[in-house]
């Protein structure tokens, strides 16, 4: 199953890649690859943007805008003028947060 | 942590160097209880350097079961958790390995049952009873924690190794390298699933390309539908005496001939509305038309719209059933998009960019059917 087209932040930096590998351990859907021992993005569409690979990239070339891609939310946060917040937890820092039922 | 808000744009960015020191340096130093022996799954205690360590089971009790059922339900779920801290799986040594899970009860089970005839450290991190994977996206189940966790817990002195296995799915809020630095563990990325850990242990903790991929498949998404229906049902409730008086009133006949008539075909179509969204648009999911869920939602509500007013025999000749039945042709859309678009947060695949670029469209559209049926249908009881 593949989500919208060309809509991911994700971007690789080759050069400064070291080819440890670790983000495409990482990866639950298999997007990178490894190229001439450099990271490589093999299947763009399929990324969920969890931001596992960015966190744990030694050197940094991997980097993602991340977060958890759920309308619920998604809405939260626009009702509170917020960061996404999907409600399935009691925040002690944003208690107003979970207006709309979450999910996970 | 290493997520900051920015504001205009309501986005996470993750700054990957970033270091996770200040924070951790401060939290480190939070003293932590060890695990309650008095929890009803512990079933013992191995004596650790620091005192005793409760003991648990791979062997599920009737009353475990019990628990994962009612969580699917919605019930007693947000304090669904176990205490956070070092626990004993068998009779492990300083040799065994250590496993790091969330305190969600219902993954400190699937991982204790995966692990039967084994002896392993179980490492509880402090999530707040939510999942590995949900709360590493939050991070909750993230580097801070785990390294306080490793402090508070004596993990250094009940062990002669410095390994960890962490769940893949929890890698969005653990960094391996920062663990490394901080607490002098090295952080070995297990397998998704639970049940593929003894095969990864056996083989020298090696992960096979399936293991490591996150599938969606029919079970997986069927046992999420009664949370997405408990979730549906909650308005619902509200919302069906309302539609039962405005059904009754106004119309030609007495309120309780009204009632029967087009009440029940309110009724049928509302609750034919949220099975399209929220039962019948997941389990549906890859074989419905579009990528997005909205999409498919919709087609499903469309297509459950036309079947029940084809299937009613209502006679259309009438403006009052004209308007009743288009009414719901314009909302059983809109609430079974908007269901199904809310199943993007219990999905395995969906980007928080690919959501917003869907609900630009798709909630404009949905509030504006939901709206404009409900407008028809007051209209409607004029005639």
């Amino acid at each position: 199953m593949v989500y919208l087209k060309d809509v991911v932040t994700l971007e690789v930096n080759r050069d400064a890649c070291t080819g440890c590998g670790m983000c495409l351990e990482v990866c639950p859907h298999a997007v990178l690859a490894l190229e001439d021992r450099r990271v490589r993005i093999r299947n763009r569409d399929a990324c969920m943007e969890c931001g596992a690979c960015a966190r744990n990239c030694p050197v940094g070339a991997v980097s993602v805008a991340a977060g958890v891609g759920c309308a619920a939310a998604v809405i939260n946060g626009l009702l509170n003028r917020q960061a996404p917040s999907c409600g399935c937890s009691i925040d002690p820092k944003n208690a107003s947060a979970g207006k709309v039922g979450g999910c996970c | 942590m290493k997520w900051r808000q920015n504001d205009s744009s309501n986005e996470a960015v993750l700054f990957p160097m970033a270091s996770p020191q200040a924070l951790a340096a401060a939290d480190i130093a939070r003293p932590m209880r060890p695990p309650g022996l008095d929890q009803p799954f512990v079933n013992g205690a191995v004596e650790g350097p620091a005192g005793k360590i409760p003991r648990v089971s791979a062997k599920l009790t009737r009353r475990d079961r019990w628990g994962s059922i009612k969580a699917r339900w919605g019930v007693g779920r947000m304090h669904y958790a176990v205490d956070p801290g070092l626990y004993a799986l068998g009779s492990p040594d300083a040799g065994s390995p250590v496993l790091v899970t969330a305190n969600y009860k219902m993954s400190f089970d699937r991982l204790r049952e995966a692990l039967p005839g084994r002896n392993a450290w179980i490492l509880v991190l402090n999530t707040e009873g939510i999942n590995v994977w949900c709360a590493a996206g939050k991070g909750t189940f993230g580097t801070g924690e785990l390294v306080r966790c490793i402090a508070a817990s004596g993990l250094k002195d009940c062990v002669g190794h410095r390994d960890l296995i962490v769940p893949q799915l929890g890698a969005p809020g653990v960094s391996a390298h920062w663990v490394r630095k901080m607490s002098g563990f090295t952080v070995h990325y297990g397998p998704i699933r639970a049940r593929d850990i003894p095969a990864y242990l056996d083989a020298g903790r090696r992960a096979t390309p399936g293991m490591r991929r996150k599938t969606f498949s029919l079970t997986e998404r069927a046992v999420l539908i009664p949370m997405e229906l408990v979730a549906a049902l909650k308005p619902t409730a509200l919302l069906v005496p309302l539609l039962l008086l405005v059904s009754g009133l106004g119309g030609r006949d007495a309120f309780v001939r009204n009632l029967i008539h087009d009440g029940l075909f309110s009724l049928t179509a509302l609750l034919l509305a949220i099975l399209s969204g929220a039962v019948l648009s997941p389990l549906l999911l890859p074989w419905l038309p579009g990528r997005a869920f909205a999409t498919k939602g919709l087609a499903v509500g469309l297509a459950a719209a036309v079947a029940l007013l084809s299937a009613w025999g209502m006679d259309l000749n009438s403006g009052r059933n004209l308007l009743l039945g288009g009414a719901w042709l314009l909302m059983m859309p809109g609430i079974s998009a908007f269901l199904a678009m809310n199943f993007t947060g219990a999905s395995t695949y969906t980007s928080l960019s690919g959501v917003r670029r869907e609900m630009r469209w798709a909630l404009p559209l949905e509030i504006g059917a939901g709206l404009s049926g409900l407008a028809v249908l007051l209209v409607s009881r004029f005639f």
